[in-house]
């Protein structure tokens, strides 16, 4: 206990303990300022903050530290709470700390007047979701992790209603709510079958079962299930798209960016750590499921005319494409490939980290924009580069990280996925390697219509001319959001650039999950990035940035140099037709209408077209999504149906409520007798 | 990085900077003889550059500081790629920056540089060729994506001169999954380059028009620029075509005398290719705009289907 007062002698989960005790009593502080937004915003969040950089850097330590346990006194009596900071827990708690350094301190500008909810309870949810989150990734038992879980589920349901005033937004905190509970069931039962009727709940214990194949794939299976529902994997995501864009933006930028990668690292703990084995048919089905929940989210992501809903289906999209890495792993690793299977996993793990941050920055982009301009639909946005240049800048980094473009953080995960996806025709399967064009050429369909919705994004919003006259007084963002963001605008370059430096940080976490690593054969070729050999695949970002720029400012100084460089203004030509105005541009709408006619099959689209008498022609399409009708609606309809039967019983008659006691004692007294 | 690598490198920018507009002459120049047109002067395209680069440039009114940047940068990718891409020489210490899968990263950031720079102004014909390009780009480029994974699946690498180095070697023999990916890289190339049957490069106002629409509200030195890239990626596109499908010819490492001859033979294949280009363009007629996705949908399965092959046959 003597290490314990002195902090020079802390371990790094003393640190990460003190971070996340510092997180709840900056909450707390809250409570006692309730409507004082100045102290809040300019004390607090930023407090918030900067305990997230101290988690960021401890947890990057400790990435590389060997793991270390303690045990907490806390919870029921003779259950306490076991925490674990290995690698992998380490390696999450970075990505959850780095982001949300970023978001707090875009959430000390963002909350001005405060949103429904009182800024200081704004406050307490949200750094107990900070807190949560972080212990969910800690905790090493079953108990601690469902308690944590929940904390993070409730802490996240009172932040997305925080606008509790709108019955829209409510709606989708109960859907988000119920979700997450029927996931919670899931995971719950997936621990029950782990620990194999030992009655211990520590994952100690759980790592120490031998499992059968089958019982390990029930265990599986059920995980996948609860997971899958936090992170919206089809046909679990329905609540996604409703609850993400009803938050507060800050908000939305943590539980896309943030909280859906603690489902991940479930998936992880538990078919790579908390189990010895993996089945390959595991792997074809995260597969299959990650590639089915890529394609939906980019092609409905593409369909939406709501910035922040586009933005929720995109969550999606890359939601699927870390599936896709995690099962590519699990069938390497089932056939005993190590060194591919951590080029997959190292694929999914960096996709993780620049996820976060990028999906972070396009979140935090448009709560600027919302703030500056009240206006969420892509329909009434535009020319925003002219009015609020920071915001537009700074979320351009974060649309190219998200198309997946070189030289930016997004690019270097999608290309070790690929890598990886060259190297399957070694599998012992014919029937998987005949699976695998198929699938890499799906993983290539997606990243290009990322690049297709990201164009449509930041296009819609940031350019062309302004659809509405207010727009022109939209301001920029403030000191502490331009900070904010370019923090997270500093991760995702540094990510895109700097490969083989991060990847020497992932490179402990895949040795522990599948017993290989890239880092040796990464470190070897310095900055070029080589997963394998340098004759097989390089990719230098660096050099690639360098080639591109000096192309360009070459071509500049030239044409400076040799000829006169003058430029006049003038009204826009448009192959010379003279009266232009804002609603001639292209729409959300039109520029989703490609995709609706190609991928028409996956909406369920209602038209209402006008007749040609109309003489004031509406055109109106809605968009729905086939999974309400073919699962959820059968299945509300199912449990009305009996509730109604169930109801036939209440007759609200004493006698015959007498009659069903009478009915009941008759019934017990022959099972008794018998 | 010995010289020689260095000169073969430099030697590679200069000549695509220099052959890209020869290039464009020549396939407009067959084209308007296979039409039973007179054709303008082999050089005319440098003319246009110089004239362009003389005058001044007349910006939108509202055009912000994107609309400016974005031809420089989409030039600055077209000269990577070109650095990249092996055409005289397999020696490029530039190459291993990129592999195959860069080189179409690169490509689709050129693309969404020149769409969003096409949104800046806001006229109805910009905002339609910027959705209209990234439309076409998103079928394009995973089909690109799965022509070069035939090649890789064959030379296990994903890096351009491994790949050509062992196209090179291999005996004179037609592997069937290259068969497939040659069909498939055609269809790209003639979409990707804006070329009849998906756009044509001749108009200059027409409803369908796609990379017009794009730089419509371009002028002076910007334009210029827009247009030199333009022909570069023709260029870079018939040079990966011809690395791919007829890597003959190629210098490798440590052979000054073979570079020597990679550049008379680099211009016979471009001028073969530049005419068959113009024979593809003349007897083709250009399609609706809503057929473009069943062309490219056949180009993606056709480069799947050589992937295939190519792991079923094993060649």
């Amino acid at each position: 206990m003597s290490a314990l007062t002195n902090p020079s002698q802390w371990a790094h989960l003393d640190w990460l303990l003190a971070a996340v005790a510092a997180w709840l009593l900056v909450g707390t502080s809250g409570l006692f300022a309730l409507r004082r937004l100045a102290f809040v915003a300019r004390v607090l969040f930023p407090a918030g903050g900067a305990i997230a950089l101290v988690v960021f850097g401890v947890a990057l330590s400790a990435v590389f530290a060997p793991p270390e346990v303690a045990t907490l006194p806390l919870g029921l009596p003779g259950l306490p709470f076991h925490l674990r900071l290995d690698g992998l827990s380490a390696f999450f708690l970075m990505v959850i700390a780095g982001a949300s350094a970023g978001v707090s301190a875009f959430a000390a500008g963002y909350f001005r007047k405060g949103e429904g909810t009182p800024p200081g309870l704004l406050c307490m949810e949200y750094h107990v979701f900070l807190a949560s989150m972080a212990l969910v990734v800690l905790a090493d038992d079953a108990y601690a992790f469902m308690v944590m879980w929940e904390t993070m589920a409730l802490s996240s349901f009172f932040l997305v209603i925080a606008n509790h005033r709108i019955p829209e937004i409510r709606r989708a905190g109960y859907l988000y709510l119920l979700i997450a509970h029927i996931g919670a069931i899931g995971i719950l039962l997936a621990f029950g079958v782990l620990q194999a009727n030992t009655g211990d709940y520590t994952f100690a214990n759980m790592r120490a079962q031998a499992h059968t194949p089958f019982w390990a794939s029930v265990a599986f299976l059920l995980a996948l299930f609860g997971f899958g529902a936090k992170a919206g994997l089809v046909p679990l995501h329905v609540w996604l798209p409703e609850a993400h864009p009803a938050a507060p933006s800050p908000v939305s930028a943590l539980m896309s960016g943030v909280m859906l990668k603690t489902a991940v690292y479930g998936v992880l703990r538990v078919s790579f750590d908390l189990l010895h084995f993996q089945v390959w048919w595991w792997g074809v089905v995260l597969l299959a499921l990650g590639l089915v929940t890529a394609l939906f989210g980019v092609v409905f992501s593409a369909a939406q005319v709501d910035m922040k809903r586009l933005l929720a289906y995109s969550s999606i999209e890359n939601i699927g494409l870390l599936f896709a890495g995690i099962g590519l792993a699990v069938l390497f690793s089932a056939y005993g490939m190590k060194p591919m299977a951590a080029l997959a996993l190292t694929a999914a793990l960096y996709h993780v980290a620049s996820h976060a941050f990028f999906k972070s920055l396009l979140f935090l982009g448009t709560g600027a924009v919302l703030h500056a301009t009240g206006e969420r639909s892509l329909g009434k946005l535009g020319g925003l580069i002219r009015y609020m240049p920071w915001v537009t800048w700074l979320t351009l980094f974060g649309a190219l990280a998200c198309a997946g473009l070189p030289p930016l953080g997004g690019f270097v995960s999608e290309w070790l996925l690929l890598q990886s996806f060259l190297f399957t025709p070694g599998l012992p399967s014919s029937f998987l390697n005949m699976l695998i064009p198929v699938v890499a050429a799906l993983i290539a369909l997606v990243a290009a219509l990322s690049g297709y919705v990201m164009v449509k994004f930041f296009g819609v919003v940031f350019l062309g001319q302004p659809r509405e006259e207010a727009l022109a007084h939209a301001h920029d963002a403030g000191a502490w959001e331009r900070l904010g963001m370019l923090w997270l605008v500093a991760g995702c370059v540094l990510l895109g650039l700097l490969p083989t430096q991060f990847i020497a940080v992932i490179d402990p976490v895949t040795r522990h999950l599948v017993g290989a690593g890239l880092g040796d054969t990464v470190a070897a070729a310095g900055w070029l990035l080589v997963p394998v050999a340098i004759e097989r695949a390089s990719y230098g970002p660096v050099i690639f940035l360098l080639g591109v720029a000096a192309g360009s400012a070459i071509a500049y100084l030239l044409v400076r140099a040799l000829y006169h460089g003058r430029s006049r203004r003038s009204p826009a030509w448009d192959c010379g037709f003279p009266w232009q105005t804002a609603r001639m541009q292209d729409t959300a709408e039109g520029f989703g209408q490609p995709i609706r006619q190609i991928f028409e099959p996956f909406f369920r689209m209602e038209r209402e077209l006008p007749l040609p008498s109309d003489s004031h022609p509406r055109y109106r399409v809605t968009i729905g999504d086939h999974f309400w009708h073919w699962i959820y609606l059968p299945i509300a309809a199912g449990v009305e149906r009996l509730s109604k039967w169930i109801g036939l019983l209440q007759q609200g008659r004493i006698a015959v409520y007498l009659l069903y006691s009478f009915l009941t004692l008759v019934a017990v007294l022959l099972v008794v007798m018998r | 990085m010995s010289w020689l690598g260095f000169l073969s490198q430099l030697l590679a920018i200069v000549a695509a900077l220099l052959l890209a507009p020869l290039m464009t002459g020549w396939v407009n120049q067959c084209r308007a003889w296979l039409q039973n047109k007179s054709a303008p002067p082999l050089l005319q395209p440098y003319r246009v550059l110089h004239k362009l680069f003389h005058k001044d440039s007349v910006l939108a009114d509202n055009a912000s500081q994107l609309f400016r940047a974005a031809p420089y940068i989409v030039f600055g990718c077209m000269v990577l790629a070109s650095a990249i891409v092996p055409t005289l020489s397999t020696d490029l210490p530039l190459s291993p920056a990129a592999d195959a899968i860069a080189l179409v990263g690169l490509f689709a950031l050129a693309r969404v540089f020149i769409s969003l720079a096409a949104m800046d102004v806001g006229t109805a014909f910009g905002s339609l060729g910027a959705r209209r390009e990234m439309f076409v780009g998103f079928l394009a480029e995973p089909a690109l994506l799965m022509v070069f994974f035939c090649a890789s699946l064959i030379s296990k690498s994903t890096s351009l001169t491994t790949i050509v180095g062992t196209l090179a070697h291999r005996e004179l023999a037609i592997y069937p999954s290259l068969a497939f990916a040659g069909v498939a890289f055609t269809m790209i190339s003639l979409a990707e380059n804006a070329r009849i049957p998906v756009d044509n490069p001749a108009t200059h106002l027409e409803l369908t028009m796609i990379h017009e629409a794009l730089i419509l509200e371009y002028s002076g030195r910007h334009l210029a620029l827009l247009e030199w890239a333009a022909s570069l990626k023709l260029f870079a596109y018939s040079c990966i075509g011809l690395a791919l499908f007829f890597p003959w010819g190629i210098a490798e490492a440590g052979a000054p005398i073979a570079l020597l001859l990679a550049m008379p033979a680099l211009v016979f294949k471009l001028a073969v290719g530049g005419a068959a280009l113009a024979f593809l363009e003349t007897i083709s007629a250009k399609m609706r705009i809503f057929r473009v996705p069943e062309f490219l949908a056949t180009a993606f399965m056709l480069a799947v289907i050589g992937l295939l092959v190519s792991i079923l046959l094993g060649a």
